[in-house]
Parts: C-alpha cells; sequence; structure tokens
C-alpha cells in the first residue's frame, strides 16, 4: 500500500514536471522528419575499411557504397557497379561503374577511387578488417574512369560476395591522400553524416543527389539508448520513429503493442558451443559427438532465446543449408551419447569450463545454463566463467578455454563464413584448434567452383561432415529486430540485419 | 592557513597516485583497443597490420614509456588525444561535465529539500506514528536499488501516460530550461529519493541527540518557542553529519552515476568513463578518473571548512 503511494505521488510528480515543459514532449505526430531512430550500441569509428562492430556497419552502410550489394534474399545486385563479369576462367572480374555516382563531396566516382579502396584495404599498414577475403587480387587496372577490372591469382567466385561488405566500401582516393578517413565521412551514399556524437548521437541528411535517387526522407537522428527498456518506452510514447533491437524479450513486449510493428528477420548469425579440440577430452571424437548428441536444441532454443531462432547446422545461409534434421545425432539421444562416451573411456564424465561474455549476445547466460544442465544428464560438469566482452575475445583469440559460448556473425557465402576456421590456413586455427583435410579440401573446392548447384553441393557435404566431427556444437541461427510506428512504410529488413532499407522508408502520417 | 596549505600540497601526492593505479589497471585487464574495436573479427589481422595499429593507439611502446608520455603531457595540462572521439580529452569531459554537475545538484536540492524537514519532523514526533512511517520511507528509499525506481517511473510514465522524456540528445540548461528539466527530473528524484532517505536518517539521529542536550533544554526554559528551538538552536549542531554525508554523496554523483545515466541515456560523466574502459580508451579512462578524484578531493576539503563554518569551536588543524 505504502509502496503504491509513493508510486502515485512521485509518477504525479513525474508527470506535472513534464508536462511543464512543453515542447519537448509534443506528441510524435506534430514531429516533423527526419526519421527519430534509436539503438543500444553505437558505432565505434568511421573508417568503413576497420570496424567491425555491428552498429558501425549499420551507420556506414547508409554513408559509404560498396561495389555490390546483397539484397534482402542474399542476391548480389548493383550498387555503385551497374553490371559486373567474371573471365570465363574465373581469373579476373570487371565492374563497369554508375555514370552518374557521386560522392557527397560532389566529385564523381571513379575507377581510380576503387583502385586506391582496395589498394588501402590490401595494404597491411591500414589493419583492414576483411583484407583475408581479396588476397587473390594480383592487380588492379583501370583501362578508363568508370571501369575496373581485378586480376585474380586464382579463380575466387566468393570475392563478389565479399564485396558487398560495407568493409569492402569505395572511399575517395583524395580522402586516403590526405589521411582523413575515420576522422570525416565522405561516401557516395543515401545519407551524409552531419554530426557524429560518440555514444550519443548520429545526424545523417539526406543525399539528394544520391545516384539511385534520392532517399524518401529528410535524414535520420539516432540517439544512442543503451537500456532497451528506454527504447520501448520512447516507442510507445511516440518518442521515436524506428529502433534496432537486440534482445529477443524486447523484440517480444514489441510484438504486443498494437501501434508498433517489429521486423523480425532470421539472421546469418549463430549461436554455438565451441569446443576445444586440443584440450582433453574434447580431442576424442566420441566425447564431442557424445555432447553434440545430448543436446536438446530445440529447449535451448525455447528457454534461452524464447524461441525466438530456428535451430541451425553450420550453415545459416538459407542457399546452402541442410535441413537440420539431417545432419549428425541433431535429435537429442542421451542412450547414444552415454554410449559415445563410454566407448571414448569417459563412462562418468567429466569436469569443464565454459567461458561466456556478459550479454553478449543477450542470451548466452541463458544458453549455457540450459547447456549445462542438459549435459549433466551425461556426466559433464561444465562450470560458467562469464566476463567483459573484451576480456572473453582476448581468451577466445588465444584459443584460451575449454569451450566458450557465443554468437558468431554469418556471412552470405560458406567459403567467406568459414574459410577462417576450418581451412588449414584459416586465420582463426588457434580458436577452432581444428585441422580436417575433408573440410579443407571442400572449403578450396568451393572456392573456385563459379557454378552455384555444383557449390550448393560441395557446401552441403562440408556442412555435414562439419556436424558429426563436432568440434563445436551449433545450437540455433538468431533473428534480426527492428523496431517502427507503423506509419513508416517502406522497411525492408535483410538477413544480414542491414539498415540500408532506411534509404527506401517514407513516413505517411 | 596553515591547514588550507598542507591540505593543498596533498593533492599532487594523491593525484600522482590515482594516475598511477588507474593508468595500470585499465592497462592489466585483458583486451586492448584493438579488439575492443575490431572484437573477434581482430583475429584475422597479419603480425603487421596488429603492429600498426597498435601504433595508432599508442599501445605499442613498453608500459613506462607510455606513462612517462602521458605523465609528460599532464604536466603540461595535456591530458591526451581521446581515440573514441578525436578530440582532446579535457574537451570530452568538459563537455559531459556540465550534465554531471547539474544532475548532483539537482538530487542533492532534493535530498535537503526532502530529508532535512523530514528528519527534523520525525526527531520532534519521536515514537509516534508519524515518526514511525517516516523512518519506514526512509528504509524504503534507502533499500530501492536507483535502477528498481528508474524503470518504475518509465514503464509508469510510458505505459500510464504514453509520455517520455526525450532521451538520447541532451538539452543544455542555457539553451532550455524547461526542455532541460524535463530531461533531468526522473533522472534526479531517482538519485535523489535514496539521497534523501539518508539525509533523513541521519538529520533524525543527529536531532535526537542535539534534542537531548542541555543548551535546549536551558533555551526551552528561558521560554524560546518550540520553532525557535528547533529550528535556531538544535538544527544548525544537528547538521554536521548531514554535511559529511551530503559532501561525501555529492562526491560520488560528480564521479557519475553509470546506471542510472544508461537508464536515462544521459550523456555524463559516468557513461563516458564506462563507455571509454568498454571501447578501451586508455587517455580518456585516465584523464576522466583524473578528473573525478580531483573533484573529490576539492570537495574533502571544502566540507571539512564547511564544518569550522558551521560550528566555530572547531578550529581546523589544531587539537580540539
Amino acid at each position: 500500500m505504502i509502496v503504491r503511494r509513493i508510486n502515485s505521488a512521485l509518477s504525479g510528480l513525474v508527470v506535472a514536471g513534464l508536462l511543464a515543459s512543453g515542447p519537448i514532449l509534443m506528441p510524435s505526430a506534430l514531429r516533423a522528419a527526419p526519421l527519430q531512430m534509436a539503438w543500444a550500441q553505437d558505432a565505434t569509428g568511421l573508417d568503413p575499411h576497420k570496424q567491425t562492430a555491428f552498429s558501425s556497419l549499420r551507420l556506414l552502410e547508409l554513408v559509404y557504397e560498396p561495389l555490390v550489394r546483397l539484397d534482402a534474399n542474399l542476391k548480389v545486385v548493383p550498387a555503385l557497379a551497374d553490371s559486373w563479369q567474371f573471365a570465363d576462367d574465373g581469373k579476373s572480374l570487371t565492374f563497369k561503374l554508375n555514370a552518374k555516382a557521386k560522392f557527397h563531396s560532389g566529385e564523381p566516382v571513379t575507377s581510380a577511387d576503387v583502385k586506391a579502396s582496395f589498394e588501402r584495404i590490401l595494404d597491411e599498414k591500414t589493419g583492414a578488417a576483411t583484407r583475408a577475403n581479396f588476397l587473390s587480387i594480383a592487380g588492379i587496372e583501370t583501362p578508363d574512369a568508370k571501369t575496373v577490372v581485378f586480376k585474380l591469382s586464382q579463380a575466387d567466385a566468393p570475392i563478389l560476395t565479399a564485396m558487398g561488405d560495407i568493409n569492402a566500401a569505395v572511399v575517395p582516393a583524395m580522402a586516403i591522400k590526405d589521411g582523413s578517413i575515420g576522422t570525416k565521412a565522405v561516401g557516395s551514399g543515401p545519407f551524409k553524416l552531419q554530426e557524429w556524437s560518440p555514444n550519443a548521437k548520429a545526424v545523417l541528411v539526406a543525399n539528394a543527389e544520391w545516384a539511385a535517387g534520392a532517399p524518401g526522407i529528410e535524414g535520420v537522428t539516432i540517439s544512442v539508448l543503451p537500456d532497451e527498456t528506454a527504447i520501448l518506452a520512447a516507442l510507445r510514447a511516440g518518442k521515436l520513429d524506428f529502433a534496432l533491437i537486440n534482445d529477443p524479450l524486447t523484440a517480444q513486449l514489441i510484438a504486443k503493442e498494437s501501434k508498433l510493428q517489429l521486423n523480425r528477420e532470421p539472421g546469418l548469425s549463430y549461436h554455438v558451443l565451441q569446443l576445444n579440440p586440443s584440450r582433453k577430452p574434447m580431442t576424442e571424437l566420441g566425447v564431442r559427438q557424445a555432447m553434440s548428441c545430448a543436446v536438446d536444441r530445440k529447449q535451448v532454443l525455447d528457454t534461452a532465446s524464447l524461441g525466438e531462432g530456428k535451430i541451425t547446422g553450420p550453415l545459416t545461409v538459407p542457399a546452402y543449408a541442410n535441413d537440420p534434421g539431417s545432419l549428425f545425432c541433431y535429435t537429442q539421444n542421451l542412450a547414444k551419447a552415454k554410449k559415445l562416451m563410454a566407448d571414448a573411456g569417459f563412462p562418468n564424465g567429466f569436469e569443464a569450463t565454459v567461458i561466456g561474455a556478459t550479454n553478449e549476445p543477450p542470451t548466452a547466460a541463458a544458453d549455457v545454463q540450459v547447456l549445462q544442465s542438459q549435459l549433466a544428464a551425461i556426466g559433464i560438469k561444465l562450470n560458467i566463467q562469464m566476463m567483459e566482452l573484451n576480456v572473453y575475445v582476448d581468451k577466445w583469440l588465444k584459443g584460451d578455454f575449454d569451450m566458450a559460448i557465443a554468437e558468431n556473425g554469418g556471412r552470405a557465402d560458406p567459403y567467406t563464413m568459414y574459410n577462417r576456421y576450418w581451412t588449414k590456413a584459416g586465420n582463426l586455427q588457434k580458436v577452432s584448434n581444428y585441422v580436417d583435410d575433408t573440410l579443407d579440401s571442400l572449403m578450396q573446392l568451393g572456392r573456385s567452383e563459379t557454378e552455384p548447384a555444383k557449390r550448393k553441393d560441395i557446401f552441403g557435404k562440408f556442412e555435414q561432415h562439419l556436424a558429426e566431427a563436432s568440434p563445436w556444437i551449433w545450437l540455433y541461427s538468431a533473428n534480426n529486430y527492428t523496431a517502427q510506428q507503423q506509419y513508416v512504410k517502406g522497411f525492408v529488413p535483410t538477413p544480414a540485419g542491414s539498415l540500408f532499407g532506411l534509404s527506401k522508408v517514407t513516413i505517411a502520417k | 592557513m596553515t591547514y588550507l596549505a598542507q591540505r593543498l600540497a596533498t593533492f599532487p601526492i594523491i593525484l600522482f597516485g590515482v594516475s598511477i593505479i588507474v593508468f595500470l589497471a585499465i592497462r592489466l585487464v585483458p583486451g586492448d583497443a584493438i579488439t575492443a574495436m575490431l572484437g573477434t573479427e581482430a583475429g584475422l589481422l597479419t603480425d603487421a597490420q596488429r603492429e600498426s595499429l597498435a601504433a595508432y593507439f599508442g599501445i605499442d611502446q613498453p608500459m613506462p614509456v607510455q606513462y612517462g608520455h602521458w605523465a609528460w603531457g599532464l604536466l603540461h595540462g595535456d591530458l591526451g588525444l581521446s581515440v573514441t572521439y578525436g578530440k582532446p580529452v579535457l574537451n570530452v569531459i568538459l563537455e559531459r561535465f556540465p550534465l554531471t554537475l547539474e544532475l548532483a545538484v539537482l538530487a542533492m536540492l532534493i535530498a535537503v529539500v526532502v530529508g532535512v524537514p523530514a528528519g527534523v519532523a520525525a526527531a520532534t514526533r519521536n515514537g509516534r506514528f508519524s515518526d514511525l512511517i517516516i523512518r519506514i520511507l526512509a528504509m524504503l528509499g534507502q533499500s530501492t536499488p536507483n535502477f528498481v525506481l528508474a524503470l518504475l517511473m518509465i514503464f509508469v510514465l510510458s505505459v500510464g501516460f504514453g509520455q517520455m522524456p526525450a532521451m538520447g540528445d541532451f538539452v543544455p540548461l542555457t539553451r532550455d530550461p524547461a526542455g532541460n528539466l524535463a530531461q533531468l527530473i526522473l533522472p534526479a528524484i531517482t538519485l535523489g529519493f535514496a539521497f534523501a532517505a539518508s539525509v533523513t536518517r541521519i538529520t533524525r539521529s543527529a536531532m535526537l541527540d542535539v534534542l537531548a542536550d542541555d543548551y535546549v533544554r536551558t533555551a526551552r526554559s528561558k521560554g524560546a518557542s518550540g520553532a525557535s528551538v528547533v529550528w535556531q538552536h538544535a538544527l544548525p549542531n544537528a547538521l554536521i553529519p548531514v554535511v559529511t554525508l551530503s559532501g561525501i554523496e555529492f562526491g560520488y554523483l560528480l564521479g557519475g552515476t553509470v546506471i542510472v545515466e544508461q537508464i536515462f541515456a544521459l550523456p555524463g560523466l559516468g557513461r563516458l568513463v564506462l563507455d571509454a574502459i568498454t571501447q578501451r580508451d586508455y587517455a580518456l579512462v585516465e584523464g576522466a578518473v583524473l578528473f573525478i578524484a580531483a573533484n573529490f578531493t576539492v570537495l574533502n576539503l571544502l566540507v571539512d571548512l564547511a564544518y569550522a563554518w558551521l560550528d566555530p569551536r572547531i578550529r581546523l588543524g589544531r587539537p580540539l
């Protein structure tokens, strides 16, 4: 009763204070464009070649453009390039640039800018995030201002998809020369970055001269609201038009609001229990397989992620993925798991530690707690160590763990997604700690094959083999969420979680 | 004067100690600016790429050399450059500080305006029903975590009234006082609620002690009115513990209030430090912590000086 009185008194005070404040609390119906948007985590920098944080990519893809782009079906479509063509031997790739493409400075986008951008990415001094995806580039030719020819040292089918990443954005050659990349964001995309105050807000204004046509809104103002409860409250109160959401729980609350629309899109990222096959007893195939058999993936998905997502094998790209039901032990089988443990010499199980990053993803602790209880059924005692993200990343990169719970990002091409872990020369071999001739040769085959049907077959075998070898236990793929008011029209979500669809949005009110 | 000089002389020593502790603490935590920027993708870097980025972030030198560079800059009034903001650290801090200061002042105002009269009322009605109610409310205020109160207010406001203060873009007091108040009233109530509860309890306790003193009895026997005894004779002498508590609490508030700033998306010092730690923006963490430590040290001195002002019998620097 007392609590109720206090709350009542407080809310009275609060409302009185807020009503006294006048215009700042006007309902959004009276507010003009630009689109008011919020997210919980801000971009961490403006250099498109170096940034990998999800929010950074989402901000930069509104400002910069790559040569090509991936649409909602993960199909390669034009961006700065109108057309492209692989040579018959697959060793050269020619792009024709859009004649109307201009940077925000007013300068046209030329083949010299493309060449300078890729040379910057390939330069080790840059520290570019996706350099490894472009190592087959042996030379770049610019026969005229609107034609670029990439000469490749070997056939490399995934390179086209990799060029659709904002980390392969084309930046002005002049900006590279004067060293202003990262401090000024001069791209050729649908919006110009007018102001960026890190961890507070970003102001984007529409680029009326965008080669693909002016955006349907005046701009986008992005506020950083670190707590998603506040984002939900601001959406309810009509203070926001659009928001990026991470937490499945918040997403489900938004779905219940009649005034709001939740865009729920199956994503490419996947939740996984990474085993360390270089540490005993995960060195034993039987132990790894037993763990895979003991896990009830549906229960993990329903309990930890409230059913938000879908059970997945290693491949999350629909065009390449097998039916998860056809993969090794994707239906829980405790009898088989116990037999595998006994055959491997561990009939009484073992004890191990699993590391996780606090709130990264929001379901990390819940994922691992469900796994802890499931694996206890075959005698495995999991000790959970949750830690700050950077501490976790440091341990993860050193492979310093028995097991790790993770949500790893997906890519539109299986080779780009997994060559880092499952090829012999993969940069993240230290993390996967697993070398397998079959996986390596299937990856190399998939890389050089350009025929889509044959690639699907190759990567299908790759996925089957990976699930059976069980160096990791893949659980489920997560959804990407955005929320919007009903009057926001025309946003198309994509599996990669792109916000590029904001370039086509209109406000109908 | 001697006392003041002695206290001022200890400032550089305290700040030097803080600078070493914060410098080491942030660097001894696993992870660095490169992993903070690239996350797990940092594993894709070649050695040459990593070296190049380490030089960019200024973490390629041995730690003593890094400290030497930073300390040398510090002695020349340069706190370094924030890699996140691309600006001098001092500028970033000074942009955030007004909000933190304003929030701390508002919270303290609420605490004092509510807490002192409530504490006096409880003490003068010792053992009665109204004293019980005030004590229960004070207990509730102290035991309610501020994030619970903050979320509750946001929920009530957005669901019950369809309203929400503007968040994300802070409106300075000088630009729009009404807008500024609308942004800060909820966080100020959140912080002021628990603060007021502490002030109430300590005022009540100090007043009970003072009201039992002989001089209060003498004042009463000389015919002073009840109000005059309480407000003019007793309260000033009961204020010393209240000033101590308020000074310490105010010092904490000036260091930023991470949770409240996070929930209400206020760009204050607390969030600045938290984000800087997450992003391993070393210069910013070091500069901000040093700034907060300096504030706290000055505030402690002001509280000590306030004792002498409140009670002339106290002579600072001399035995009582």
